[in-house]
């Protein structure tokens, strides 16, 4: 799963028919998207989990507010943003834990990789696996909330973009909770005022479709979030594994 | 004065120099406050549209003010703890972020306070105390977090990265939080569009913020002193102080 420390030598040829992961950042980095990719396939259920829990949240809305659809469509796009964002911070805590607990988060850590690079393939592996399923989900449940026709194209791409921004900065709360017995709650504290721009950005676009105006600056300056998060937050998940694992 | 800085980086020695320090602030903070609350609460005229109830910014705004620039600090002196590990800087945040919270507290609860002659409620989600709010999340979060680990020094590197997150997040925050709020409120009560206030309101507002500034620095200080004294209670300058070695 890691590369070694060889120097690279040998031609591409030779290394792919040995089919051995063997230096190289991007063998490394292919090595690691395919490793978490099979562990979170094997645990279905644990994939199934946001979704459902995504699921449940729409539908307690409903049944504690009202059934009357003028006014679940004026408040769907920001339940629907809510609950999904809620739902992908619930699989936040099992990010590094399984990684953390079988000690193979150690070796990740020993490897002569770039850290920054290796988490970043781990939490794109997170955002595949909830932030994706859950923006493809959203059209779905915005329909059982009389969503507005037509916006739920911008839905699935606000909340398809704005959840990788989340998997980003959540894996920082992550990372820092992972060492500690009881880090779920902490978890929450840490990271959902940092979510709350995305929010603002990600329900504004969804609610900017509904009136009728320009959904573009929403939706570039979610994917300035998610660049930012994307340049930053790698060097602040590392840095908080190392501080979690030598703590 | 680089010899002066590795000597403050001493914990023994900036107990010696907070301890000349010290007074100096005290005196400052306490002069500054009493002028500018007699000044601001008695002689300050009255606003034309508020009345004497706008007299509250004369602890709102320097409590806002200090609310943010603590966290600056907390995250400035958690990365020149990263960087070049000096123990003193990280007392120096730890010392900080309860103070800060409580400053936080203090603009949030007279933010609400002025809100019942204002806005005729205790709440609005203006985007001022919106952001107050969200501030005062992230301080619990880096005191939650120092707290939750069993080692100070996984702690003390777990609240600096936080910090510094949050400090690179404060803006973001504030500046969505603005934009969220213009697009759902156009217009309402602003503090920065109305018409300028006069010296004699402005001054004591000044002082106090001044004063609250000294008194952030005298408070700090003194609670590093103990902090000080409490990591370093084994060794020999300490025991020393406390008469245990004779």
């Amino acid at each position: 799963m890691r590369g070694t420390e060889a120097p690279m030598v040998e031609e591409e040829g030779a290394r792919v028919s040995r089919g051995e992961p063997r230096g190289g950042l991007v063998v490394a980095l292919r090595a690691t998207l395919k490793r978490d990719l099979i562990l979170l396939l094997r645990r279905r259920s644990e994939l199934m989990n946001p979704l459902v829990f995504f699921a449940l949240v729409i539908t307690l809305f409903p049944i504690g507010i009202s059934p009357d659809p003028v006014l679940l469509a004026t408040i769907a796009p920001g339940l629907l943003w809510v609950a999904a964002l809620l739902a992908a911070l619930l699989s936040l805590d099992s990010l590094f834990r399984g990684d953390f607990e079988d000690g193979s988060l150690e070796q990740l850590l020993l490897s002569p990789q770039p850290l920054p690079a290796l988490v970043l393939a781990k939490v794109a592996v997170h955002w595949l696996m909830t932030g994706l399923p859950l923006a493809l989900m959203a059209p779905v449940l915005g329909l059982m909330l009389s969503l507005p026709a037509g916006s739920y194209g911008v839905l699935a791409l606000s909340l398809a973009v704005g959840t990788a921004s989340l998997s980003l900065i959540g894996a920082i709360g992550a990372a820092l909770t992972v060492g500690l017995s009881r880090g779920g709650v902490l978890l929450s504290l840490l990271v959902l005022p940092l979510y709350i721009p995305v929010l603002i950005f990600g329900a504004g676009a969804v609610k900017a479709t509904i009136m009728g105006d320009g959904v573009t600056a929403h939706l570039a300056i979610l994917g300035a979030l998610l660049a930012v998060a994307l340049m930053l937050a790698p060097w602040a998940i590392a840095a908080s594994l190392r501080i979690s694992i030598n703590g | 004065m680089w010899a002066f800085i590795h000597k403050l980086g001493s914990p023994k020695w900036f107990y010696a120099i907070s301890s000349r320090l010290l007074p100096w602030f005290w005196t400052t903070a306490v002069l500054l406050i009493g002028v500018g609350t007699v000044w601001g609460l008695a002689f300050a005229p009255a606003d034309y549209q508020q009345g004497n109830s706008y007299r509250i910014i004369y602890v709102h705004v320097p409590a806002a003010f200090l609310a943010q620039s603590i966290f600056v600090s907390m995250a400035v002196a958690g990365l020149i703890f990263m960087v070049w590990k000096i123990k003193i800087a990280d007392m120096a945040a730890a010392m900080m972020a309860p103070l800060g919270a409580a400053m936080t507290f203090v603009g949030l609860f007279s933010g609400a306070v002025w809100g019942v002659p204002t806005w005729g409620t205790w709440w609005m989600w203006d985007a001022r105390l919106t952001s107050m709010l969200i501030l005062f999340f992230l301080y619990i979060g880096v005191i939650a977090l120092r707290g939750a680990f069993s080692s100070r020094h996984s702690a003390s590197r777990a609240a600096s990265v936080l910090a510094m997150v949050g400090v690179i997040n404060i803006p973001i925050i504030k500046y969505s939080v603005d934009w969220w709020y213009t697009l759902h409120q156009p217009s309402s009560f602003s503090m920065t569009s109305r018409p300028s206030m006069p010296a004699d309101m402005w001054l004591p507002l000044l002082i106090m913020v001044l004063g609250f500034y000294c008194f952030f620095v005298a408070v700090t200080l003194m609670r590093m002193r103990s902090e000080i004294l409490r990591r370093e209670s084994n060794k020999r300058w300490v025991r020393e102080l406390a008469g245990e070695l004779s």
